[in-house]
Order: structure tokens, then C-alpha cells, then sequence
């Protein structure tokens, strides 16, 4: 929502620092987002009176003007193309050496061989319009050389503020002036209407060419004070009824549960007065015609939209509200064609849906040059009932945004009378009949009851009925005590004080938050214990990160990677349609995206969330994964250009030390069915982890890529106990035997362990080897065996002998032999 | 047994080159006079059993003489290689030393970290919720009105049959008044997703930090006290910290937290866009409402909590002005925040 500094100062009769506004704004309401300042680059400009007017010499279209601009230029010539220039009048004058607004510095010059000290500048030129057919008359008695933005107020700040869902009280000017009054004090009081009522002219806007008069007694009526209808609108149960020759029919209160229509003949459509193009364009808003910029102006003064349109275009003629009918069309002001639902409601003539109640009209109905007769709408339509009408059509606008957040229901007929009298002032025209008032079932304000002791128990300081009270009234709640409680009343544009812990925050907040002390209090353990998954999780990452790897993050969005991946139904893109199964195609693309770099060296994991299709809702599990690729160390001068490359090896023991951190107690197997490298097999046979070479887009110089992912188990971690260090020497002999294919290394560890018994600490790999010496088929394995009895020094001859047995139950079971020679 | 003793006095000529052998030429020696096959000592040594036993003795005796002197030459030399490979004289010693891969933390989980270990220094613990939720958990259980605006600032995906990825973590409030008694003090970092194009600003899933307590008694001033005390920690002792009105459906009062610039340290900059704030946090007291649907009287308890996303502060404490850089796992970031050298 833009505010327009002037455009508050105006409702609260007081000059206002647009800063001050928006620090208080932001500490008290809504976060202000922007202060932007308008027009504050014409600070070059003065007021200039023309002395004379002569014919340019040399040119036919331009006048040769004797220009008085006080202090700042004494009488100087001016060459002007304008036709409007007039000896006598004042102008806004830029003077050699200004700029102009889109940085333009004025420079003496000769124009047709005649010096030229400075121009009179065109409301374009000054970025204040689009009227560049003549320079700009001034209607001031400000001296020649003052300041044109301090004799004309066009300088003014844009404010911008979040309005937050539950504030619409807040998308328009006077509840903005509302909350500057409550923290700044002062009263709000709506602006008279130029040219409304005998206004008497005076300065200050006038200058433009609009009209001001002092602020008036008229105000800010309380709307719970105001009559329920404008005038002798029909109330009760009534739904229909006849203003000024039309026909009005509510058959749809549910969708507009109050629905008012004033109808204003003899109007004439014209471009809007200086003041309100004015008003409107300081807040970005265009200016259309007189009758549709009056209603925008009621709607940023009032947050009350409004809508007119043609009453010669009506069929009957009749407004019918009602819900629209299956299929039925509507060609939009935007040209559009939409088709309407019974979900929504339509304004209708005798024929045909009008307006899409609430969210926009139709392009044949819409105020031209040529209307004269107005049917003006005033109405509060039901919130949901236009939030899913918005949604359906994908259509917004200014009133579907305030209709959605829900208006002040009881302020209409304020509002509506405004507009009559703002209209009939800028487009002339008569209200013949009163406004028609439909309010089948009229609505009082919302009674909250609200215990004193309650605020001081939740904000945690004490706060006196007193304060609650006046901090209440300043933003239009009214108070009555009754039986100890507080009986507060809330006004209609504040929808969102539904109990009285809104009533507490109201209090809060204009008291402002930075008043409250933010000392620690004492507080009790609470009773949730450490989630285990993320106790997991840290140890997991620990482990990885201590072994050399960096943490990945990547997005867990992407094609579909597998069976059962979870489809997202309204995804950004098909790309990003599915929910991962794994983690690992997400690290390969970033090992690709880390190849596209030239890095070489890459390894990577993540923990993260996986998903499947499940009974029911998706089942979702953490995941570890890592990638593997590049120099298995930083290479280092000492041992030349070339260090070894990461492989299988490397990636076995990475996936070893993974299935240990996250899924202890499984075991590894070589995987089977046409895969290559390992799988993690859990007690019950189930596979909870996988490891192998990878495939991904590698330049030529890329290394063998490898990765591995495993389930992390949420598993409670025992406590290792310490095993006593041997206290006796060990025996180590290395052995080397030989196997014939197809026998396994962990398999001849098997039989040898079991064969020789516990005397046999440890077996321990250290070499392999194939070719002279070795049968064909074969490969020689060699061992370091150690081993000890915990008791006693052992003998070289226990040793040999338990070998002796161990040896001969390879040779018995597997065909493995004692390497020769 | 002349010729073996000759040969022996031949072989022990060679103790002369021990002294001058590097590592690799005192390894083939080694192999070359006591290789346990091959070696000369060792196979002049295997020939003594076919010798007669006076010869035995004595080419027995000054073989194993010769094998002991040559054990302790090999011995001595071993050790002053050893002592040369640790000696640092003669070296340029701007040379790069050897280096070892260093592994790291995601910064968003180093953030995440700092941020829990503060508040469990306050009593908070961890607690987790799924990402696939339910809308009675994200939206309604949390106070959101049907078909109101306020859903239009949580763009979700949806899964189908009332099923979403979260769009914050405030679900787990609800999970875990459901499931513990007051006193409850938690915070729950998480994944959250918004259906946001990824761009320098928005990605449509990032981590988010939600924070509840609940107890008897917990008020404004106990909710501000606390978040303050985090952001001081967190930042610096003598940050500033404003509190300021906003609007969550799940919580009244409602506040955003805003800390002083860490770039400008309040003067005003590009980062804060002059303002001398960055918004930090939104909070509150918890609405009566989520007390009530999480099972909890509304009227004996009271209680906050908040949500913070900890990728956006890493980005403006470490000056990181495209969030994409956090997701794209290029090496040489990460290494950045992993204090490594490499």
C-alpha cells in the first residue's frame, strides 16, 4: 500500500516528516518498506512573473519574454515557444545552471541569434503531468525567485507499507491517519471537497488550480454512531426495491450481505480536477476520467470500493445480484472474455452479468464521454466468495485485493455519501432519490470482553485499566466496564479483533513493543527430550567431515528418479515435478557442475530428506550419500606432478566407515544381479545401502567417479567397553597362499579364523599378487597374521602347530596352498 | 674353507659402503649380503653344514661375526637417515608443506549449529517434524483461517489428499504440544518449501529454525528477553535489537525482530537499504488458539515462538549475495566455510 505524506497531512490537519511517519508507522502498525520522495528534484525551479512579452525576431512561434525571478536572476530575457505566456502572470522558471528533473542542466544558449537566460518550464518538463502545450500558470502571490516547490506543493513522499493480511484498515489513507494520530496525537478529519458545498477558495492547492477550504467540523463520524442506511433505504429483510427508476435485486445475500446503489443523472465525464489527478498520481495511481478517479480517490481514502457505471447500458433497466450461471460470459475491462461459475457472484442487468461482483467490470458497461446517467455500487461482498473467484479467474484488482480482507461494513453509507458528493463536485450531476440501503441482515459491532488483569499477565508488566482504555479509544474501540470485565466494542474496518488477546496486542503495540523490558527471567527445564533423528544426523556429518569431505546441500526437487518417486502436483517446472529417492543423481550433477568449473578434486555428502510413495502419506527417511572423484590426497612437490586417483578402494572404505555411522550392525556383500561394487544388507536381509562406480557427464580429464548412499538408521548408540590391551608379546608371521578362482579372501579369513581359533588376533592383507610362479587362474594373497594368547608368552611351536591346522582346512575346504619357494 | 674365509674378508670390505648408502641403496644391501634367500652372508652361512666340524667352527664363528657387524652398520646408518629426514637445516622452508584433504560443514548447518547450541544454552532442545505434512498441521491446527490471505504468503506444493511439503516448521508446534506436557522449551530446525522460482533470492526449499516455549506464566516480556539474549549472542554483545508489530496467525502479539546492521552497524547501507535494521525473525506469543488445538488450556499456559531462516542470516553475516551459491556445492565455497586451506 502507497500513502502519500500530503495525503495524510490533509486528513490529519498537521505537517508530517514523511521519516517520522514511517518509523512510526513501523513501530507501531505495519512494516514500512519505502520512502520514496516525489518531486523533490525541482528544487532549481523558482517562481518567475513575466515583465513583457515581444515577438522573437526571428522566428514567428517564439516570444522574446522579460523575465523577473528576484534574487536569483534579475530581469533577464527568456526565448519561450509557449502560445500561453502572458505579461503579468507567474511561471516556474529554471534558471541558467539548474537541473531539471532527468538530470538536464540549463546552459545560456542563442535561439534563433537571441540569448536565452533560462526557461519557463511546461508541467512535463517538471515531471508533473503530461501537458506540454503550454507553460504552467501559476496562481500564487509568492515574490519572483521564491522556491517552486515551496510556494507549490507538489513535493511529497510516497510511503509504503506492508500491509499485513489481517490490517485492512490499513489499505487506505484515513486508517493510516487513524494509527499517526493514536502515537502522534490529534484527531482525523476528512478533507472538505473542493468545489463541494460552497467551498471558499484559498492557497496551498490552489496554486495548481484546485480549490481548498479549512478543514471543517464534519469528521470523522464513529460509523457506530452513523444511521444503518444513508436514508430511507428499506432495512429488515427487504432484498429488493426501486431507486430512481431501477430496479435493484439482492438474490444472493450470502455472496453481498449488504448492497447499496445511488443513482446520479446529468453527469458529464471529463478529465479530473488538478487536485485529485493530483492526489492520484502522488500515490502511482493514473488518472482515467472525473467519475472513475472519484471512486478510486473514496477507495484510497476510505478502503471503500466503489464502482460506477453506465446507466444507459443496462438492460431493464436493473441491477440483479446473484450468482452467475454455469458457463455464463462476461467480457472484462480488460478486454478479456471470462466465463463465470456458480461459485461466484455477478452484478447483472435485466440480461446479462455486468460486473464480476467484487473483482472487475465489463468492458460494454464501463463509464465513457458519453454517460450521463450514473448507477453507483457501494457493497461488501463476502470475503472467501471473492478470494476463490480471484483465484479461479486468476483476476486482481485493487477491490477484489480489500474485498478479500473484508471492508467496513458498517462504514458504507460514510463512504457512500462522500462519493456522491465527490462525483456531483468533479462530473456535476444530481442525486435524484436517496441511495438504496439492502442489508437483509443488518450487523452491529463485535462485543469483546477483556479482563484488565489478563494484559498485565500476558505482556508481563502492569498496565493500568486506564491505559488499556485510552490506548483502546485512540484507534476507535469503545469500553465499558461490566461485572469487572471491560465490554470493548470494535469498529467495523477491524475484522481481525475477533478475542481479547487482540485486544492485548493492541495494547502492546501502541504502547510499542520497545517499551516492554527485555531482562531474563528465570524458567522451567522443559520436559522434550533430544530429538534421536538428529542426534543421528551430527554424528553422521561428523564422521564424514572428518575423513575429508564437504557438506552438500542440494535441492530436493527433480524428475522422477526411480518407481514410486512423489509427484508434486503443481510443480514449478516438469523438471522439478518429483520428490528425490536418493541423494546421490543430485550429487552427481553437482559433481558435473563442479567438472564445468574445472574441479578436479571432488568429494562431497549430504544428509538429507528422502521420499517414497507409501501407504497412505509418502514415506520419508534421512539418507547419507558421498561422491568420490580426483587425486586420493593433495598432491604435494616432494612426490612429483602425479598422485594416485580415488578408487574402488577408496570408496569401499568410505562406504565402510558410512554403514558404520549410519546403519551399524549391517553388512557388507559385493551386490549382485549385474551391478558392481557393494551393498549394505541389514540383519533381515534387507539392503539399506549401496556403493559403486558412477556414470556422470565427465570432461577427458576427469577422474573414475564413485559414490555410495546408505538409510540412516535412527538407532540409540551403546556405549563401546573397553577391551584390556594385551599385556602378552605377540607371534606375527606373514603367510602367502595361494588361491585358485573364485575362492574370496574373506572367505579364506573365515576358514583360517575359525580353523586356528582365538590364538589368531588378527589377519591383516598386504599383498596380492599374479603371474610367474603362480598357476594360471590363480593369485597368490599374502597375510600378516598376529597372534597372541592373552594369558602366556606362546611358543613358536603352538603357533606353527594351530597354523599347521589352519592351513590344512584351507587346503581340505577351499583348495588354497601355502605359496611355494 | 680358504675360499669362504676369503670371501668373507671380500664381503666385509663392503661395511665400507654403509656409511655413504642412502635409504634406498642401504635397502638393496640389506637384501644384497642378509636377504633371507639370496643374500651372500645368508648363502655362504646355509654352506656350513656340509663343511667338516673344525671348519664349521671357524667360518661359522666369523661368519656370524660378520653378520652382527653388518646388523649393527645397517642399524647405526638407519638411524642417522632417520635423523637427516627429520633435520630442517639447509631446507628452503617456504616450501608448501603436505597437505591432507580437510572435510566441512555446510555453512547453513555450521548456522543452523551456532544457532541451537545458543539456545540450548537457554534450555531449548531439538526436536524434528516430517516435511510432508498435512494441511490440519500447517495451516489450520496453526490458526490459519480458510480461504484467507494470509495463505497466500505460503505458496506450497501440494502432494494431494490434504497432503504439502511444509512451508515452515511451525507445524512441529503443534506435533509437539500434541506429545509433551508443558514445560516445553524447543527449537526445530528443518527443511520448508515455497513454491518460489529459484533466483538469487529465493529457493523453494530452504532451512528454517522454529522455536516454542510453554509454560505457566510466559509472557512479553519473557518472549523479548529471550530472543534478545540470542541475538546478542549471536551477533555481537552490544548488537541492537528492535522489536516491531507484524501479523502471524499462529501467534498474538505478533513481532518481527530486526538487529542492527552487521555491515553498517546501524549507520545505513546498500544491505539494509539504509534503514540500519536487518530483519531477522518473526515471532510472538502464541495464539490461545494453537494451544487449545495442540490439546494445551489456553487459559492456565501461555507461551512464543518463532521462525528464523537460517541460510538468509548466513548470507548477510558472510556477505553471500545469491542464494543459489549455498546449493550449488561448488568445492571451492564450501572449502571457504571449512576452514580448510584447500
Amino acid at each position: 500500500m502507497i500513502v502519500s505524506r500530503r495525503w495524510l497531512e490533509a486528513l490529519l490537519g498537521r505537517p508530517l516528516d514523511a521519516r517520522e511517519v514511517a518509523e512510526q508507522v513501523t513501530m507501531h502498525a505495519a512494516a514500512v518498506d519505502a520512502v520514496v520522495p516525489l518531486h523533490q528534484d525541482l528544487g532549481d525551479v523558482v517562481i518567475g512573473r513575466v515583465l513583457e512579452v515581444k515577438k522573437h525576431p526571428n522566428a514567428d512561434r517564439l516570444s522574446l519574454c522579460r523575465v523577473d525571478a528576484g534574487a536569483v536572476a534579475g530581469p533577464v530575457d527568456v526565448v519561450c515557444g509557449a502560445p500561453n505566456v502572458q505579461a503579468g502572470k507567474t511561471y516556474p522558471y529554471a534558471p541558467v545552471g539548474a537541473t531539471l528533473p532527468g538530470g538536464v542542466k540549463l546552459e545560456r544558449r542563442k535561439i534563433r541569434g537571441v540569448e536565452s537566460n533560462g526557461m519557463l518550464c511546461s508541467a512535463k518538463e517538471l515531471g508533473l503531468g503530461v501537458d506540454h502545450a503550454g507553460i504552467l500558470e501559476l496562481d500564487t502571490t509568492a515574490p519572483p525567485g521564491s522556491r517552486f516547490v515551496d510556494v507549490v506543493p507538489v513535493a511529497d513522499h510516497q510511503i509504503v507499507i506492508d500491509v499485513p493480511a489481517n490490517r485492512p484498515d490499513l489499505l487506505c489513507h484515513k486508517g493510516v491517519a487513524r494509527e499517526l494520530a493514536a502515537v502522534l496525537g490529534g484527531t482525523v478529519k476528512l478533507p472538505p471537497i473542493p468545489g463541494a458545498g460552497g467551498a471558499a477558495p484559498a492557497g496551498g492547492d490552489a496554486a495548481l488550480g484546485g480549490r481548498r477550504r479549512a478543514p471543517s467540523a464534519r469528521g470523522d463520524v464513529p460509523a457506530r454512531s452513523a444511521e444503518p442506511g444513508v436514508a430511507a433505504g428499506p432495512s429488515g429483510r427487504v432484498t429488493s426495491g426501486v431507486v430512481d427508476e431501477v430496479e435493484i435485486r439482492l438474490e444472493d445475500p450470502e455472496g453481498a450481505p449488504r448492497y447499496m446503489i445511488a443513482v446520479i443523472r446529468g453527469v458529464k465525464v471529463a478529465p479530473s480536477p488538478a487536485w485529485l489527478t493530483a492526489r492520484l498520481s502522488s500515490i502511482g495511481q493514473r488518472p482515467i476520467n472525473n467519475v472513475v478517479d472519484a471512486t478510486n480517490y473514496i477507495l484510497f481514502e476510505l478502503n471503500q470500493p466503489l464502482h460506477a457505471f453506465d446507466l444507459a447500458k443496462l438492460n431493464g433497466p436493473a441491477v440483479v445480484v446473484r450468482r452467475a450461471k454455469p458457463g455464463e460470459k462476461i467480457v472484462t475491462l480488460d478486454g478479456l472474455t471470462r466465463t463465470l461459475t456458480p461459485d461466484m457472484t455477478a452484478i447483472c442487468d435485466a440480461k446479462r452479468p455486468t460486473i464480476i461482483a467484487g473483482v472487475m467490470g465489463s468492458a460494454d458497461s464501463e463509464v465513457s464521454a458519453a454517460t450521463t446517467d450514473l448507477v453507483l455500487e457501494c457493497a461488501f461482498f463476502q470475503p472467501t466468495r471473492i478470494r476463490r473467484t480471484r483465484r479461479a479467474l486468476e483476476l486482481s484488482s485493487e477491490s477484489s485485493y480489500r474485498f478479500e480482507r473484508g471492508i467496513d461494513m458498517l462504514g458504507m453509507p460514510d463512504a457512500l455519501r462522500r462519493a456522491i458528493e465527490l462525483i456531483i463536485a468533479v462530473a456535476g450531476g444530481e442525486l435524484r432519490e436517496p441511495p438504496l440501503d439492502l442489508w437483509p441482515e443488518p450487523q452491529q459491532e463485535r462485543t469483546i470482553f477483556l479482563r484488565p488483569e489478563r494484559v498485565a499477565h500476558l505482556l508481563g508488566v502492569p498496565v493500568e485499566p486506564a491505559e488499556i482504555e485510552r490506548r483502546l479509544t485512540s484507534v476507535g474501540f469503545f469500553l465499558a466496564p461490566k461485572d469487572g470485565r471491560l465490554a470493548v466494542q470494535v469498529p467495523g474496518w477491524r475484522p481481525d479483533v475477533t478475542r481479547d488477546v487482540d485486544l492485548i496486542e493492541e495494547v502492546a503495540r501502541l504502547k510499542g513493543y520497545d517499551a516492554f523490558p527485555d531482562e531474563l527471567r528465570p524458567y522451567r527445564p522443559g520436559t522434550v527430550p533430544d530429538a534421536p533423528e538428529e542426534q543421528a544426523r551430527a554424528r553422521v556429518r561428523e564422521g564424514m567431515v572428518r575423513v575429508g569431505l564437504l557438506e552438500a546441500r542440494t535441492i530436493p526437487l527433480g524428475p522422477a528418479d526411480g518407481p514410486n518417486s512423489v509427484r508434486i502436483l503443481n510443480p514449478l517446472s516438469a523438471e522439478e515435478a518429483h520428490l528425490r529417492r536418493r541423494l546421490l543423481p543430485g550429487l552427481v550433477r553437482r559433481v558435473e557442475h563442479n567438472w564445468a568449473s574445472r574441479n578436479r578434486d571432488v568429494r562431497l555428502f549430504e544428509v538429507g530428506t528422502v521420499f517414497r510413495l507409501g501407504a497412505g502419506a509418502p514415506e520419508e527417511w534421512t539418507s547419507l550419500a558421498a561422491v568420490l572423484t580426483g587425486a586420493r590426497r593433495p598432491p604435494h612437490w616432494s612426490e612429483g606432478a602425479k598422485l594416485p586417483d580415488m578408487d574402488i578402494w577408496d570408496l569401499k572404505h568410505h562406504f565402510e566407515l558410512a554403514v558404520e555411522l549410519a546403519a551399524p550392525g549391517c553388512k557388507l556383500e559385493p551386490a549382485s544381479g549385474g551391478e558392481s561394487g557393494w551393498v549394505a544388507v541389514q540383519r533381515g536381509g534387507e539392503v539399506v545401502g549401496h556403493a559403486g562406480p558412477l556414470e556422470g557427464d565427465a570432461p577427458v580429464w576427469a577422474a573414475p567417479l564413485f559414490g555410495l548412499e546408505v538409510r540412516l538408521a535412527v538407532t540409540g548408540r551403546r556405549p563401546v567397553v573397553y577391551r584390556p590391551l594385551p599385556v602378552q608379546p605377540p607371534v606375527e608371521l606373514d603367510v602367502a597362499l595361494v588361491l585358485p578362482e573364485g575362492v574370496s579372501a574373506l572367505r579364506v579369513a573365515e576358514v583360517l579364523q575359525r580353523a586356528v581359533g582365538p590364538l589368531l588376533e588378527r589377519l591383516e592383507v598386504f599383498d596380492e599378487y599374479r603371474g610367474p610362479g603362480i598357476p594360471a587362474g590363480h593369485r597368490s594373497v599374502a597375510w600378516h597374521c598376529t597372534f597372541r594368547d592373552p594369558e602366556r608368552t606362546l611358543r613358536e611351536a603352538e603357533v606353527n602347530v594351530a597354523l599347521a591346522r589352519g592351513l590344512a582346512a584351507l587346503e581340505d575346504e577351499l583348495g588354497v596352498r601355502r605359496r611355494e619357494g | 674353507m680358504r675360499d669362504l674365509l676369503a670371501a668373507l674378508t671380500e664381503l666385509r670390505e663392503r661395511l665400507q659402503e654403509i656409511p655413504q648408502a642412502d635409504q634406498r641403496r642401504l635397502q638393496d644391501l640389506k637384501t644384497e649380503i642378509l636377504g633371507r634367500k639370496a643374500g651372500a652372508l645368508t648363502q655362504m652361512l646355509g654352506r656350513l653344514p656340509k663343511l667338516d666340524a673344525s671348519a664349521k667352527q671357524a667360518v661359522g664363528a666369523a661368519a656370524n661375526a660378520l653378520k652382527r657387524e653388518f646388523e649393527a652398520a645397517f642399524a647405526d646408518r638407519e638411524r642417522v637417515l632417520k635423523r637427516a629426514a627429520g633435520a630442517v637445516a639447509g631446507l628452503d622452508l617456504s616450501m608448501p608443506g603436505r597437505a591432507v584433504w580437510r572435510g566441512g560443514y555446510h555453512l547453513v548447518t555450521q548456522v543452523v549449529d551456532e544457532i541451537c547450541d545458543i539456545f540450548r544454552e537457554l534450555g531449548f532442545t531439538r526436536a524434528v517434524g516430517p516435511e510432508a505434512e498435512t494441511e490440519r498441521y500447517n495451516f489450520f491446527a496453526l490458526n490459519f483461517p480458510k480461504d484467507h490471505p494470509a495463505l497466500d504468503a505460503q505458496d506450497s506444493f501440494y502432494l494431494g489428499e490434504g497432503l504439502l511439503l511444509r512451508t515452515h516448521t511451525s507445524p512441529v508446534q503443534i506435533r509437539t504440544l500434541e506429545r509433551y506436557p508443558p514445560p516445553i522449551r524447543v527449537v526445530i530446525p528443518g527443511q520448508v518449501y515455497r513454491r518460489d522460482p529459484f533466483d538469487a533470492s529465493h529457493a523453494p526449499v530452504f532451512e528454517q529454525i522454529e522455536g516454542l516455549a510453554v509454560d505457566e506464566g510466559i509472557s512479553f516480556v519473557d518472549f523479548k528477553a529471550t530472543l534478545a539474549t540470542f541475538a546478542r549472542r549471536f551477533f555481537t554483545a552490544d548488537t541492537r535489537v528492535r522489536f516491531r508489530p507484524s501479523f502471524f496467525p499462529f501467534t498474538e502479539p505478533s513481532a518481527e525482530m530486526d538487529v542492527q546492521c552487521q555491515m553498517c552497524r546501524g549507520a545505513g547501507c546498500a544491505t539494509c537499504k539504509q534503514t540500519g535494521w536487518m530483519e531477522i525473525l518473526g515471532s510472538g506469543m502464541v495464539h490461545p488458539a494453537v494451544l487449545e488445538n495442540g490439546g494445551v488450556s489456553s487459559e492456565r499456559y501461555s507461551g512464543f515462538a518463532w521462525g528464523m531462516g537460517p541460510a538468509r542470516i548466513a548470507m548477510t553475516r558472510h556477505g553471500i549475495a545469491d542464494i543459489r551459491l549455498l546449493y550449488e556445492s561448488d568445492v571451492r565455497f564450501l572449502a571457504q566455510f571449512a576452514g580448510g586451506v584447500r
